[in-house]
């Protein structure tokens, strides 16, 4: 690989620790549950895959859940064209380390098609632009599910979502229609046209990600770990520089040693000043902090019913 | 580290978000930057304290009313173990919601405001907390600071309370009655000194010092439904065949003799696995790849269970419903009955006795069961279902029953 350090060895602590830095395996068996109803109850699945730590555990749980079979549907990444390059090119080697299909499918063709028009100004980003290219791919391969990192302690919407979330024609979310989940049972029955999102990780926090990508060892992209990088500050946040992002003239790049705690594209996911260097050292930031992770998500600032509003125009 | 799975009801007004709020506040489960949107919506609504149930209510029209209309999952941590409260909401139209929320969930804090006493609602949270056996309630006798913290009004509300639960609780079901004052934090997260009289724990202790898996309920018997036939079909596992799923109940052992349901073969378990890793047992609720020592026709939706422990085999089921859709249920209609990840075309042969839950009452002549209702009814069903009887077995003895043509689910049943 390149000059991005991609795969980390850790170390798991061997004094005794906390609960709190131990991962509760209910919710692992949990997922696998899920996940393994996905591919019995539907024809076409996928799995959402954006190269982000949630996504990354998806992935880890479905190769968990058919062993020693291979996960039995592909992983499909809407690529902005904003991402990360750390992001995409960990994207890759993961596919190829698990041996599942990638398909990656461009916002650059919608907006290139005229389906979507790029925001201007200086806070643009293509975050809410990426649902139409999702719908068309979900249309294109027939997609019935789709397997999504999100979890219920994100955001206050998305904590009155289900774990098979229906969606009409248009990828549509409805509150107040949604399916009444009882039990573990999974209703994942639909009507021609419709399809479900499907959300294995609901009841993990970030905390919970973290602590299970300790104990399974599992690598992430080297963006989350502490680096230096050019920034610029901005409403009280670190954003990371790149030809994406529209600058004032007086907002001049500095070098910063930053990580990122959450990682959307490069427009819309403010970076965190930390030496955090191993994932203990994550972890103990994630204790201390005081400002939540989608508190880094510029998109979900826009109103209080940001994410409300974006899951009922089709967002994940 | 492991997970309680905490319900809370109540009515409207009677302060469960705010409850919520103040645990997740005590426990340092908020972070900086969503107290300080709170302070900034609960100024933009003109309060001057912190509403704390704007962390709960997550949908633009539960803020435009001011209510809890669908079910929110909020999760925090303390040292010891992680906690999941299903939120559900305390109108009376949302029964639906209570139960579905409560149905995951191991304990039941029931909000009372010490002004009201007990409602009408009261007795129908004590009701389904009942019919899903969840084998310990909370009552938090809330808003104590508006009634001078008195210890009579706090008697007196138990003393009714304790009288509505003996109509419905089970044996063995564990009623703890804690005075608190959610806005002033009082016997949360520590003892309340307003309240000396009070010798019980606070909530959050009570809460800690619950064991789920010594409380009333849980089953020994093995029951492992079958998910998924994991057929790698490569040159390293040729002929291969593990059967994945969620252990329902009980435990299984390498060299335990097994039953295939429904098609009586017998069999030895050979290995028990974890993404590879070889166990010699395994227990409720884990996710495993069972592989036989015989070639037996196992297939998805077929079930595993220790040949001396088998459940019935039903065709015809009686059971508890608790109907979830606005269309009603009536006798003879078809629908799809899923037990587990077991399914079938069913029939609604017999309507039995339906309870009336404001009057504490059965009604014997009815002719469909309604949104929020809750009947006892006869099911026949195409395929047989291994289901146990749900007070002796809650994790295999429920199903949910589905509408053939939206889909949807529309009822839970209880089997008896």
């Amino acid at each position: 690989m390149s000059n991005v350090s991609i795969e980390k060895d850790v170390e798991v602590a061997s004094e005794a620790q906390p609960k709190w830095g131990v991962f509760p395996r209910e919710l692992e068996d949990e997922a696998i549950y899920i996940i393994r109803e996905v591919a019995a109850q539907f024809e076409r699945p996928a799995l959402l895959f954006s190269g982000g730590k949630d996504s990354i555990t998806l992935v880890r749980l479905a190769q968990k859940a058919f062993y020693p079979g291979k996960i039995p549907f592909p992983l499909v990444h809407i690529d902005t064209g904003h991402n990360f390059p750390e992001t995409v090119e960990f994207r890759d080697w993961l596919a190829n380390e698990v041996g599942a299909d990638l398909i990656v499918r461009y916002v650059q063709d919608s907006i290139n098609q005229g389906k979507v028009k790029e925001e201007t100004g200086k806070y643009a980003s293509r975050n809410a632009l990426q649902t139409v290219t999702l719908l068309d791919t979900i249309e294109e391969f027939k997609f019935d599910a789709c397997i999504g990192g999100a979890r219920r302690d994100e955001e206050k919407a998305r904590a009155k979502e289900r774990i098979f979330s229906v969606r009409d024609d248009f990828g549509q979310w409805d509150a107040k229609r949604q399916r009444p989940e009882l039990f573990d049972m999974l209703n994942g029955r639909i009507s021609i046209g419709e399809n479900v999102r499907v959300f294995p990780i609901s009841n993990w926090t970030e905390l919970d990600v973290w602590n299970y990508i300790k104990e399974e060892k599992m690598a992430i992209p080297s963006i989350y770990y502490s680096h230096k990088r050019q920034v610029i500050e901005r409403d009280g946040m670190l954003w990371a520089d790149s030809e994406y992002l529209n600058k004032d003239a007086d907002e001049i790049p500095f070098e910063a040693t930053v990580r990122f705690r959450t990682v959307g594209d490069m427009t819309c996911t403010a970076a965190v000043s930390s030496e955090a260097v191993e994932l203990d050292d994550i972890i103990g930031e994630i204790l201390a902090a005081e400002i939540s992770e989608r508190g880094a998500r510029i998109d979900d600032k826009r109103s209080e019913a940001a994410m409300e509003k974006r899951k009922q125009q089709g967002y994940f | 580290m492991d997970i309680l799975r905490i319900a809370t009801a109540g009515s409207v007004d009677d302060g469960k978000s705010t409850l919520i709020g103040r645990l997740l506040y005590e426990t340092k489960s908020i972070t900086k930057d969503k107290i300080e949107a709170l302070e900034a919506a609960s100024k933009r609504k003109g309060l001057d304290f912190l509403d704390l149930s704007l962390l709960t209510d997550g949908l633009i029209a539960e803020r435009e009313q001011g209510i809890t209309i669908d079910v929110a999952h909020i999760y925090f941590s303390t040292p010891k173990r992680k906690y999941i409260i299903a939120d559900t909401p305390g109108h009376f139209e949302y029964t639906r919601n209570m139960v579905t929320g409560a149905s995951n969930t191991k304990v039941s804090m029931i909000l009372i405001d010490a002004r009201n006493g007990v409602l009408e609602q009261t007795y129908r949270h004590f009701f389904i907390a009942s019919t899903l056996r969840i084998p310990k309630v909370v009552v938090c006798v809330n808003k104590m600071d508006l009634v001078g913290y008195s210890e009579e009004r706090f008697n007196e509300i138990k003393a009714s309370v304790e009288e509505l639960a003996s109509k419905v609780s089970f044996e063995g079901q564990e009623i703890t009655f804690i005075p608190m004052s959610s806005l002033y934090g009082q016997n949360l997260s520590t003892k309340s000194d307003e309240m000396p009289w009070y010798k019980g724990l606070p909530l959050l202790e009570e809460l800690e010092q619950f064991h789920p898996e010594t409380a009333v309920g849980a089953s020994h018997s093995a029951r492992f439904p079958v998910q998924f036939v994991v057929r790698p079909k490569t040159e390293e596992f040729h002929d291969y065949r593990g059967y994945a799923g969620k252990i329902a109940s009980g435990e299984f052992a390498v060299g335990d003799t097994v039953t295939v349901l429904p098609t009586g073969q017998s069999t030895k378990i050979a290995t028990i696995e974890k993404f590879g890793q070889k166990l010699e047992t395994a227990g409720p609720k884990e996710s495993v790849v069972i592989t036989l020592e015989t070639d037996v026709d196992v297939s998805r939706g077929n079930m595993l269970v220790k040949s001396d422990d088998q459940p019935a085999q039903l065709k015809e089921i009686n059971a508890k419903v608790c109907w979830l859709d606005s269309q009603a249920l009536t006798s003879g209609r078809n629908y799809i009955l899923q037990h587990g990840i077991n399914d079938s075309k069913a029939k609604v042969v017999s309507l039995n006795k339906k309870y009336d839950v404001v009057n504490h009452d059965v009604i014997a002549d009815f002719s469909e069961l309604k949104l929020n209702e809750i009947a006892e009814v006869t099911i026949k069903t195409a395929k047989p279902i291994f289901a146990d009887k749900y007070e002796d077995n809650p994790s295999n003895g429920a199903f949910i029953l589905i509408d053939e043509f939206s889909h949807s689910t529309v009822g839970v049943g209880f089997v008896l």
